[in-house]
């Protein structure tokens, strides 16, 4: 009989319109790692937040230590040891890291305590022990840094820490890695199998993992439990399974994980970049001279570890950021200086780096974001007013298309799973004509099927003439899609080749600076 | 069980939407149901008998012809001005120079109504009523171009504005537009052919209140289907996403502060066009204030601003009744309002005691907090 963390018993939440929990079994062992798998919308999330205590269940039961327990709010479950990392970022943007980490935490602690929580000298503290949890882990953190100034990836180490530091005995990491380079990832998993580990006689801590990428699963998993459509179709162990079996699993249908792809035939180029010079928020350069060429029919890999000025890179192609120096051309027009609207006029599609951020506006409904971009033109448009039928009918075509799992096109987009955020992204930007295409970790959190077809929209893309320039901090992305590549290290290209020279290794090492 | 709907028109599309109106119903009608009881036990306390004072109260806003007719009238500018924070809200600003707004729209409007003669009426009285709108417009203009020039925020720009405006307009009646058949500071009375007419025989309603609802409609209609209102909104709900998509930020946080302007100055216009039919500086009872309570507590919707304009009206004409009957000061109805709008603020406190779960969070129960937050963002976006 081995000890019980946590055990939930049947489940259900109902959202309206869809059943998003529907009598859930599951149990999590004390000093394991379980891994929870499924596609996006499956319920994942939904089964998190009720265990956080951020949501109720609308019936079943929730044991911790065995013992019978309504997690009603968030507190509750942080005071009985239960942490979370969001899928999407909890964190203060205008708070430091050592003020987002110590927010909330101090109504852990008795009164004198908190007392002393007050005072000036506890901040100093606190950064001391945030920097040895960092130390300790390799969770490289910088606590004075604000953490609006922060790349997406080092969020998420934030939120790890933040968790840590508030002595989680379960730690709930709601895809993680969706934003961390392979060689970070790897560090967390380390991590992971520390925090797991017992120490002299008592329990390591359990942790409850959700990701999309199956390698990883068979890496650090002791136990999978697989949701579909909100039930739990399965459990099993990864010695007993394989990367396709469990693809199989989640989908319901086989799934293949290699892109099917011919060679390209690349044209005159459409994206023409010279010795272009970005500044980031705090005013250091973050592109330094990157001069490149994408070209009609191929598919150009920017590889490279987050925060080398990728996304200043892309933020100034796309007319977010405005360059200091260089030029950039689309289809042999300046386009250096133009504003977002007139660079999408000339037929670019931008899937942003953060979806929710520039993506997506969370509180309208789905119809709405379909449209974001091209709202004030025919069909969608007529003399300045809204065509409200052709919004819904193109919305509804993509809904289908894309396969966006939501109750209804009138749903507000925050109520939609992560990876269908994602896919209404990538449906706008792939439903009107388009000459180039810039897209920034466009499968980020999105499932192997979902993956699978946004893999082969991007193939076809390619086919049809369209010119892709693929940022991604996934080295397998990179590899499978690109027909060159280019490797960004400290705000510079230092190498493009073309994809069949390229090798894991060689890419890692570039990454990393070493030439 | 994930059905996906053409039209948005699947039973279960329909079934959400009146399940979301029930919800964002909820909370206002608590809150208002609260802050009564809430003023029930200050007349209780204050020795009055809180059941012969709500009775009254109803009496004094509905009982008669003449007393639905003045709920009509008090309720018109709180429709107007509701209805121009409520379009700031929606598009990420918080206008609190709605006041000043009003008074420099109502002395545009008086001046445009003495001062031009030989008009007919139907150019006359639109003429009035514009200028008026016009008034207001860049008077709310002008925060909204530093804000979109510089990052000034408009609560601070607006603040300011409002007390130039007010003795401004102090100045003008003193001076150059005083009546200069009295000592009094008012202007002359506009003439005939600048009136806006009485709808309903010697009652003091007039088509003014007719042209608010008109409006609340307008703003509906324009938030919602047409392009300059998806902008709004975007720019509102997320300026990131709508620099992303295209949307010129600056210039569209000068529009919509302009319309809001506009609509706060026609509040200012039909009540001296329609009721007063010249200006003076007392004409305003705080209106420009009190409708950041209706807007918040018709959560910055058009219909919902007429609803909670016409609440706001009732309790303010019912209330000198109530103070007759029971001799509980008038006073106690804006505590009553004060509560309301703060129930429906922090509407954490109406979840808890009536035990209210998983309804929608937040948002746009309290816009101004959530919306002034992010236009903090937005002026600096718009400064790059
Ligand atoms: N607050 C909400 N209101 C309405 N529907 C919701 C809400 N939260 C989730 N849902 C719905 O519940 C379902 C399950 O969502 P959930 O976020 O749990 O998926 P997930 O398994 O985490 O997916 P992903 O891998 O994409 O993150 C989805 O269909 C989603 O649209
Ligand atoms: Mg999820």
């Amino acid at each position: 009989m081995v000890a019980l963390a946590l055990q939930v018993k049947g489940i259900t939440k109902r959202y309206p319109g869809v059943i998003a929990n529907h009598e859930v079994d599951f149990d999590l062992r004390k000093g394991e790692i379980h891994v929870l798998l499924g596609e996006n919308g499956a319920g994942k999330t939904t089964l998190m937040n009720i265990i956080y205590g951020l949501s109720m269940p609308d019936e079943g039961e929730c044991y911790l230590d065995g013992e019978l327990i309504q997690i009603t709010d968030p507190n509750l479950a942080i005071s009985r040891g239960i942490g979370m990392v969001h899928q999407h970022f909890m964190l203060v943007p205008t708070l430091t890291v050592v003020e987002n980490i110590i927010l909330g935490v101090e109504s852990l602690r008795p009164r004198t305590a908190f007392l002393r929580q007050l005072s000036l000298l506890d901040l100093a503290s606190a950064t001391k022990r945030i920097e040895s949890l960092s130390k300790q882990y390799g969770l490289e953190v910088d606590p004075a840094a604000y953490v609006r100034d922060l790349p997406v990836g080092a969020q998420q180490r934030v939120e790890i820490v933040k968790a840590l530091y508030r002595e989680a005995d379960i730690l709930i990491l709601d895809e993680p890695t969706a934003v961390l380079t392979p060689q970070e990832a790897d560090d967390l998993f380390q991590v992971m199998r520390a925090l797991v580990q017992p120490r002299g006689d008592k329990h390591g801590k359990s942790i409850i993992f959700i990701t999309h990428k199956l390698k990883e699963v068979l890496a650090v998993a002791d136990r999978i439990t697989v949701l579909r459509g909100g039930r739990v179709v399965g459990s099993t162990m990864p010695s007993a399974t394989t990367e396709n079996e469990l693809a199989a699993m989640m989908v319901g249908r086989e799934v293949v994980l290699t892109v099917p792809k011919g060679p390209a035939r690349p044209q005159e180029p459409v994206l023409e970049v010279q010795d272009l010079k970005v500044l980031d928020d705090r005013h250091l350069v973050a592109v330094d001279g990157v001069s490149l060429e994408v070209r009609k029919g191929e598919i150009l890999g920017v590889a490279g570890v987050q925060g080398n000025g990728q996304r200043e890179l892309v933020e100034s192609l796309t007319g977010l950021r405005k360059p200091v120096g260089g030029h950039v051309r689309i289809l042999g027009q300046e386009t250096t200086l133009a504003s977002p609207r007139r660079i999408t006029e000339l037929g670019t599609a931008h899937i942003p780096e953060d979806r929710q951020k520039h993506g997506l506006v969370l509180s309208d409904p789905v119809k709405d974001n379909l449209v974001l971009n091209t709202y004030y033109r025919p069909p969608f448009a007529h003399r300045a007013v809204i065509a409200r039928e052709q919004v819904a009918d193109n919305a509804a075509r993509l809904v289908r298309e894309f396969d966006i799992r939501t109750p209804s096109i009138e749903t507000a987009t925050s109520n939609l799973s992560g990876g269908n955020q994602q896919k209404t992204i990538v449906a706008r930007e792939f439903s009107r004509p388009i000459q180039l295409l810039i897209a920034a970790q466009p499968t980020r959190g999105l499932d192997v099927g979902s993956i699978e077809f946004i893999h082969g929209q991007l193939v076809k893309r390619r086919d049809d003439g369209c010119a892709v320039l693929l940022v991604s901090a996934e080295l397998d992305e990179i590899m499978a899609l690109a027909d060159r590549i280019a490797v960004m290290y400290k705000g510079k290209i230092v190498s493009v080749m073309p994809a069949e020279e390229a090798t894991r290794e060689k890419l890692g090492l570039l990454m990393a600076g070493v030439s | 069980m994930q059905s996906t709907s053409r039209r948005g028109k699947a039973p279960g599309a329909v079934r959400a939407s009146i399940l979301g109106l029930t919800r964002t119903l909820s909370i206002p009608a608590l809150a208002v149901l609260t802050a009564l009881l809430i003023g029930a036990l200050i007349m209780l306390l204050s020795g009055g008998n809180p059941l012969v004072g709500y009775v009254a109260l109803f009496e004094g806003a509905f009982g008669k012809a003449r007393s639905l007719s003045e709920t009509a009238v008090a309720a018109t500018p709180y429709v107007f001005a509701g209805l121009g924070i409520a379009l700031g809200f929606r598009g990420g600003l918080f206008n609190i120079g709605v006041e000043g707004q009003l008074f420099i729209g109502s002395i545009c409007a008086a001046g445009v109504g003495y001062a031009v003669h030989g008009l007919p009426w139907f150019i006359h009285m639109p003429l009035a009523l514009l200028a008026g709108c016009l008034g207001g417009a860049i008077c709310a203009g002008i925060p909204g171009f530093l804000k979109a020039k510089t990052g000034a925020h408009e609560v601070i720009t607006t603040i300011m504005i409002n007390y130039m405006a007010i003795y401004f307009t102090n100045w003008l009646v003193t001076g150059p537009m005083q009546d200069p058949g009295t000592i009094v500071p008012q202007t002359r009375r506009i003439l005939a052919t600048a009136e806006i007419p009485a709808i309903w025989g010697a009652y003091r309603v007039h088509w003014g209140t007719v042209l608010a609802i008109a409006a609340a409609a307008l703003v509906f209609w324009l938030l919602w289907r047409t392009v300059l209102g998806f902008e709004i909104r975007t720019v509102g709900a997320n300026p990131d996403a709508a620099k992303y998509a295209g949307i010129h930020v600056g210039r569209n946080i000068v529009i919509t502060m302009m319309l809001s302007g506009a609509l706060a100055g026609a509040a200012g216009a039909v009540e001296v066009l329609g009721l007063n039919h010249y200006f003076a500086p007392s004409f305003s009872i705080g209106y420009g204030f009190d409708s950041i309570a209706v807007a918040v507590l018709g959560k910055s919707h058009p219909w919902g601003v007429v609803a909670s304009a016409f609440l706001f009206g009732a309790l303010n004409n019912g209330a000198n009744l109530m103070q007759l009957r029971t001799q509980s000061p008038v006073y106690i109805i804006s505590i009553v309002q004060a509560l309301i709008l703060m129930l429906v603020s922090a509407d954490q406190i109406v979840r808890r005691l009536y035990r209210l779960k998983d309804l929608p969070k937040g948002n746009l129960a309290t816009p101004a907090v959530a919306t002034s937050e992010s236009a903090l963002g937005t002026g600096k976006e718009a400064k790059s």
